[in-house]
């Protein structure tokens, strides 16, 4: 027994030692930060809760937690349903799958850096491709990277186009739906529509979920696609986001102790909506019991 | 009834073609603009065929002098990157292969009670544990080097056990038994035995270990200070937010080259990819 844990322990070696020094550790530290002025010349100094109290008042705050829920908001139900979307379209065993799939999964790869550079070019509202589309069409292009109204349709747009990953793992689990279920729906005469609302949804439900959440948690934590293409959160702070708002007092102004009570208000926001999820799923989701 | 099959197939062939159409026009918009001549990259309509081909801009690309940055050294940035996911996917799949075998395949007192916790650690937001990992490097005078970028790699991953763990539970364990029953250590039934038969899944790990630290932004941008010390990602970066000076064809062929990489690794490894990427959907 007692050589068992021994023997246990020491490979889990690397992630407990991982675990206190990279997780449990920054995120006490970061919680006692939060109560303290601190930066990187000065050490902390217990403050109470005054950079709680300073981030109710703080407008240009406010403006970042707006933005960051709206992206969310847009960017996470628009990336869930061309992500099932596709799927859906893959999972019809049409010729040339394994093509399509490619061409849908491939922009997932791109790292964020590149994203933002080659996004740049095509969203210029002057010369980028998009537009010259647009106008061809004689229709009047919006300016994707200056005007405020547009901004954060823009970044949706471009995480949408990075959905191919989540798009893999909606395939996997519509593949794991029972042909029989379909064979009874079949017979009971149901529409391609009603096949899908009674049939495929609810069996792809947890999956849905999984990557529901993660979309969530990953888009409250936004930074570098904007951080390349809009520097300061242009144009007007409409895409200035609370990871760059947590970024900027870290590493800019110095504020490391606000810096850190801006990472737990978002940390706790992200529980929330998690567990919000969670709970909205409890009705809706469908376990398939073995 | 056949034909009305006929048609929805008709129907997913168009659908399928436009949306690929659409999922496939910036890569191309961004390889075509990296061929031509700076003359022809801001033409109204615009032209997708350079009429002449530059393969040019790419070395030129790699040799950018910029007004405002100087000259930037992209093949110290590809060295850079290349030692720095080298160094991450060594620790990445030794750590978290050592540790998946301990959540999956002994036995030991609190395991699933900490395996839950691990799992519960991957909804932590990163910027939330930035200010004192910034700060334990600092005080280890690790800020301006490679460290803070490779060094965690060698910790696990909650992410990566999970899916290690995954696998290695799918292998029988009479074949642990048998080889204990031979005398073999748990050391051993580790090397000779599971970690032979978990390749797939550990290459999965290597790639995703790969991809993670290409494209790693905030970390280089939080502890890179030199510009020699820089990675693509960084460096790209820098090309380009500071631009208004950089052509758009010779960025877009040094955008191109950070890519490709990961293209090419991909197109090896699509299916590893795409099995990986699947069942961490799973459970």
């Amino acid at each position: 027994m007692k050589k068992d844990l021994r023997i246990g322990l020491l490979f889990a070696l690397p992630w407990i030692l991982g675990f206190i020094i990279f997780l449990a550790y920054p995120v006490l530290a970061s919680l006692y930060y939060s109560f303290t002025n601190f930066s990187i010349l000065r050490e902390p100094s217990y403050v109470g809760a005054d950079n709680y109290a300073e981030l109710a008042s703080d407008t240009v705050f406010h403006k970042a937690l707006i933005n960051t829920l709206i992206y969310a908001v847009g960017a996470v139900p628009l990336s869930t349903v061309v992500a099932i979307g596709l799927a859906m379209l893959l999972n019809t065993k049409v010729k040339g799958m394994s093509y399509y799939r490619t061409i849908f999964f491939l922009p997932s790869l791109v790292p964020m850096v590149a994203l933002g550079t080659l996004f740049l070019w095509i969203f210029n509202g002057d010369y980028g491709l998009l537009n010259e589309g647009i106008r061809a069409a004689n229709l009047e292009p919006p300016n994707w990277l200056g005007d405020p109204a547009w901004s954060k349709s823009t970044l949706m747009l471009i995480s949408m186009w990075g959905c191919g990953q989540a798009m893999v793992i909606y395939l996997a689990g519509l593949q794991n739906v029972p042909v029989s279920l379909y064979e009874a729906a079949d017979l009971d005469g149901a529409k391609l529509g009603k096949k899908i609302w009674n049939v495929t949804l609810p069996m792809l439900s947890p999956v849905i979920l999984f990557n529901v959440v993660m979309g969530i948690i990953g888009a409250l934590q936004v930074f570098a696609v904007p951080y390349v293409m809009f520097p300061g959160g242009a144009p007007a702070r409409s895409t200035y986001f609370i990871a760059s708002y947590l970024f900027d007092n870290a590493f800019q102004y110095q504020r490391m102790g606000y810096a850190s009570a801006v990472g737990w208000v978002m940390f706790i926001i992200t529980l929330v909506l998690t567990l919000l999820a969670l709970k909205i799923s409890d009705r809706h989701v469908h376990y398939e019991t073995e | 009834m056949g034909k009305r099959k006929q048609i929805q197939t008709a129907l997913t062939h168009v659908a399928l073609i436009l949306l690929s159409v659409v999922f496939a026009l910036p890569l191309l918009w961004m390889l075509s603009t990296s061929l031509k001549p700076i003359s022809e990259t801001l033409t109204t309509p615009p032209k997708w065929i350079p009429t002449e081909v530059m393969w040019s801009n790419y070395p030129d690309a790699i040799n950018y002098n910029s007004k405002q940055l100087g000259y930037i050294p992209f093949l110290v940035y590809m060295r850079n990157t290349v030692v720095v996911t080298i160094l991450c996917i060594v620790g990445s799949v030794t750590s978290n292969a050592l540790v998946a075998y301990s959540f999956s395949r002994l036995r030991w007192a609190g395991r699933d009670a900490f395996f839950g916790l691990t799992v519960a650690t991957m909804m932590i937001p990163f910027p939330v544990l930035m200010v004192p990992t910034f700060t334990l490097f600092r005080y280890l005078g690790w800020v301006g080097s490679f460290k803070p970028l490779w060094v965690p790699a060698f910790f696990a991953s909650a992410f990566s056990i999970f899916l290690l763990r995954q696998f290695f539970r799918t292998i029988p364990m009479e074949l642990s038994e048998a080889a204990k029953l031979d005398g073999c250590s748990e050391f051993r039934i580790f090397t000779d035995v599971i970690v032979p038969l978990a390749k797939p899944a550990l290459m999965v790990v290597a790639l995703f270990t790969f991809m993670g630290s290409w494209n790693d932004f905030l970390g280089p941008l939080i502890y890179l200070v030199d510009q020699n010390t820089f990675t693509l990602a960084l460096g790209l970066s820098a090309y380009q937010t500071q631009h208004g000076g950089t052509p758009w064809n010779l960025l877009m062929a040094a955008t191109l080259l950070v890519i490709l990489p990961i293209l090419i690794v991909f197109f090896f490894a699509q299916k590893l990819f795409i099995q990986g990427i699947a069942t961490s959907g799973f459970k």
